[in-house]
């Protein structure tokens, strides 16, 4: 997507969210966004700004998340919870189809087609928007497009968020992914306490344009559009880099035996927390079922982690049978084999993956340490002819 | 716009044509579409063979890839899809996707001396490779087989191993780990033919298939030889639920061997066959 004119950006008060909100559900999208429920953040349907949080913080750190009442920290002033847009365009099950048994034969149960969901996703940030590009480049890019994905994907509007504070769980300076979002957005808030809370709204697509002209509002002033870059600058500013990315890519490419695997299996629960947070995890498995009767036969999509045993049974064993071996599946999938089969990362630096770890793993601080120590020589674990 | 679901997901239905059993625990099944034509293949490739309710297997196509009236697949039975898949009954019905993945580079071959390497069921996918030679034979240099199998009971295509052998176009050598009283060939892995056959080795091209640790010990032995390692193709196994590379299951250090396999160049994975649980 072109990076559309500055000029186009709209300034609206705060209040306008909830014509926001209006204008999208006249468009038939249903709108998704931040909720409270209980002690946290979630990612669910939205119908009318009060169904926002407001007013809140999160503190995250490896292991660990918290909310908080924040006067004065306005509609995003906390980072995502474990839940994000993921279910809803690569939904957790999925039926791929039914089949009836007649005779020998069996003949596939038609479903009726379902529309195109027509969803609005409020208030995702710069790492989340990453994570759908990332997904958009799995799921659509490849030889055999997801009809699945894709069918959530079409009818999808975006309207982001950028952060004003990282969490502490957040290192999307890292991987080059935020925290201001540059592209593939319809509209991008920001948000701003000045004088008055107030959202800058920038365009990212023509039917961006459309629906933000509908809003109360008037053109972003020089001073505006100053102030929220300055927001996302001061938020850069509080997340330095913790890791090389490329020197990380390389060193796991060409030494996938080292001595820190053995020491994170440690820890490690292999509970797979990390991959179904992870806005960018994609694997699934297959459920096959018949009814009671046996006549009627079911395929189901699940989501799968490579964390579980049986991710990689073969007959006669699991190939990753340690919890060191999916350890580092997972790290080198997300830091450095992903760039070699998508081009891009794997990891958005949403730091979900380190807030939800049971055990406080935190994947950049192994990934630092993983560019920092030479590993072993390549292939030094060889088995003997 | 979308690809339509049932290109990607459904599988097409098939009728089970004929049944032969190769082996105590394997079948060989010949499948004709419900409708319309079975679609081309080339050597090396596999389908998702789907046993109704029960699931899918990724199985090699191990017919002659000139016949497009059947699809031939041996399945060994292992475990729950595969023995359901061994126990169709003619006139059954199975559910196939596929061809799917990159299969041996036939025609990179063409005028070289070839060497098939198999281990155990490795040979169901090398028999489409030997077939397309055979329809072809004048543009390949030597040809030769090497049948690694664990006893003389369990020696998988034995009709056409007793043919192949005799054909003066061909080197034929069947090894078994364990001979008994009634066999008179070589006992002892396959990689002890290696050495035998005096390969040149500038003009040799090997496709290797059978279990891993096999395959590992015969790269080994043909790059000893002073085969080229680019000259080296291997088939892989990885768990695989999608076999179109959306699942991530089949992932082998950066390959999906769905995709970019299951044959693949030894050089381009010489180094992560050499790492443990990858
Ligand atoms: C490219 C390729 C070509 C192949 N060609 C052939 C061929 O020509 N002939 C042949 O016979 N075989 C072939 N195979 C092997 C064949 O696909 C497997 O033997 C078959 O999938 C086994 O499935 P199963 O259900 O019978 O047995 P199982 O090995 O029991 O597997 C059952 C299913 O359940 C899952 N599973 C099993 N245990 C667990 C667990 N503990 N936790 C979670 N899940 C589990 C597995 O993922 C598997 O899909 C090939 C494999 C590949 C990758
Ligand atoms: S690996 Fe962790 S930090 Fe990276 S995108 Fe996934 S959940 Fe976020
Ligand atoms: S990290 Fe694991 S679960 Fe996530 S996409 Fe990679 S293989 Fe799949
Ligand atoms: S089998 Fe699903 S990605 Fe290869």
């Amino acid at each position: 997507m072109p990076e559309r004119d500055a000029a186009e950006a709209r300034l609206i008060e705060a209040p306008a969210l909830q014509a926001l909100i209006d204008a999208l559900t006249a468009r038939g999208y249903a709108v998704r966004g931040p909720r409270r429920r209980g002690d946290a953040i979630v990612f669910d349907e939205v119908a009318r700004l009060e169904d926002m949080p407001r007013d809140c913080t999160t503190t995250q750190s490896p292991g660990r998340y918290r909310l908080a009442d924040a006067p004065g920290a306005g509609y995003f002033g906390f980072s995502p919870g474990a839940d994000s847009f993921k279910r809803w365009l690569h939904p957790p099950q999925q039926t791929e189809f039914r089949f009836r048994r007649e005779g020998a034969a069996f003949v596939p149960i038609e479903s009726a087609p379902a529309g195109v969901p027509r969803q609005a996703f409020l208030g995702i940030r710069a790492c989340e928007i990453a994570a759908i590009g990332v997904l958009d480049r799995v799921f659509l890019e490849g030889p055999y497009p997801d009809p699945g994905y894709q069918h959530h994907r079409d009818g999808s509007f975006l309207v982001a968020v950028n952060c004003a504070s990282p969490g502490r769980s957040c290192f999307c300076t890292s991987t080059g992914t935020g925290p201001r979002v540059e592209r593939g957005f319809d509209l991008a808030l920001t948000e701003l306490h000045d004088s008055r809370h107030r959202f800058v709204v920038e365009v990212g697509s023509d039917r961006g344009a459309e629906l933000v002209a509908q809003l109360p509002g008037r053109p972003a002033p020089a001073a505006a559009i100053a102030a929220a870059r300055a927001v996302s600058a001061r938020c850069a500013a509080a997340m330095p880099e913790r890791f090389d990315r490329e020197r990380v890519a390389r060193r796991l490419r060409e030494t996938p035996e080292h001595p820190r695997w053995a020491a994170i299996a440690e820890r490690c629960l292999g509970c797979a927390n990390c991959t179904t947070v992870c806005p960018t995890c994609f694997c699934t498995t297959m459920v096959d079922r018949t009814d009671l009767a046996g006549t009627t036969a079911t395929r189901e999509r699940h989501w799968d982690s490579c964390f579980t045993l049986g991710f990689s049974h073969l007959h006669g064993g699991s190939v990753r049978a340690s919890t060191a071996a999916r350890y580092r599946q997972w790290i080198t999938h997300k830091l450095s084999a992903w760039l070699d089969q998508f081009g891009m990362l794997g990891c958005v630096g949403c730091g979900r993956c380190v807030t939800w770890c049971p055990a406080g793993i935190d994947l950049a601080a192994e990934a630092a340490a993983i560019g920092d120590e030479p590993g072993a020589p390549s292939g030094s674990d060889a088995h003997a002819p | 716009m979308s690809a339509a679901p049932e290109a990607t997901w459904v599988p097409r239905r098939y009728r089970v044509d004929a049944v032969r059993p190769e082996l105590n625990d394997t079948v060989s099944l010949e499948l004709a579409p419900a409708a319309g034509e079975a679609p081309a293949f080339e050597p090396g490739q596999f389908n998702m063979l789907y046993a109704f309710g029960i699931g899918e297997a990724a199985i090699s196509l191990s017919g002659d890839p000139a016949d497009r009236a059947r699809l031939v697949h041996t399945v060994r039975a292992v475990g729950p899809v595969s023995r359901a898949l061994a126990g169709l009954a003619v006139g059954a019905s199975v559910g196939v996707r596929g061809p799917f993945g990159a299969g041996w580079p036939m025609s990179a071959a063409r005028g070289r001396d070839l060497v098939l390497i198999a281990g155990g069921l490795g040979l169901a996918p090398l028999r489409p490779a030997l077939l397309r030679v055979l329809a072809d034979r004048a543009h390949y240099g030597r040809v030769a087989v090497l049948a690694g199998m664990r006893t003389p009971r369990e020696v998988l295509f034995r009709a056409p191993l007793a043919t192949w052998q005799g054909r003066t176009d061909l080197e034929v050598e069947v090894t078994v780990d364990r001979g008994d009283a009634d066999w008179s060939g070589h006992v002892g892995v396959v990689t002890h033919l290696i050495p035998q056959l005096e390969l040149d080795p500038r003009k040799a091209t090997a496709f290797v298939c059978g279990p891993e640790v096999m395959m590992r010990h015969t790269a080994e032995r043909l790059l000893t030889v002073g085969l080229e390692p680019t000259q080296l193709f291997v088939s892989m196994e990885r768990n695989m639920k999608c076999a179109i590379g959306l699942c991530g299951h089949c992932q082998f250090g950066s390959a999906f061997v769905c995709k970019d396999g299951p044959v693949l160049r030894f050089d381009r994975i010489a180094r992560a066959l050499a790492v443990r649980e990858l």
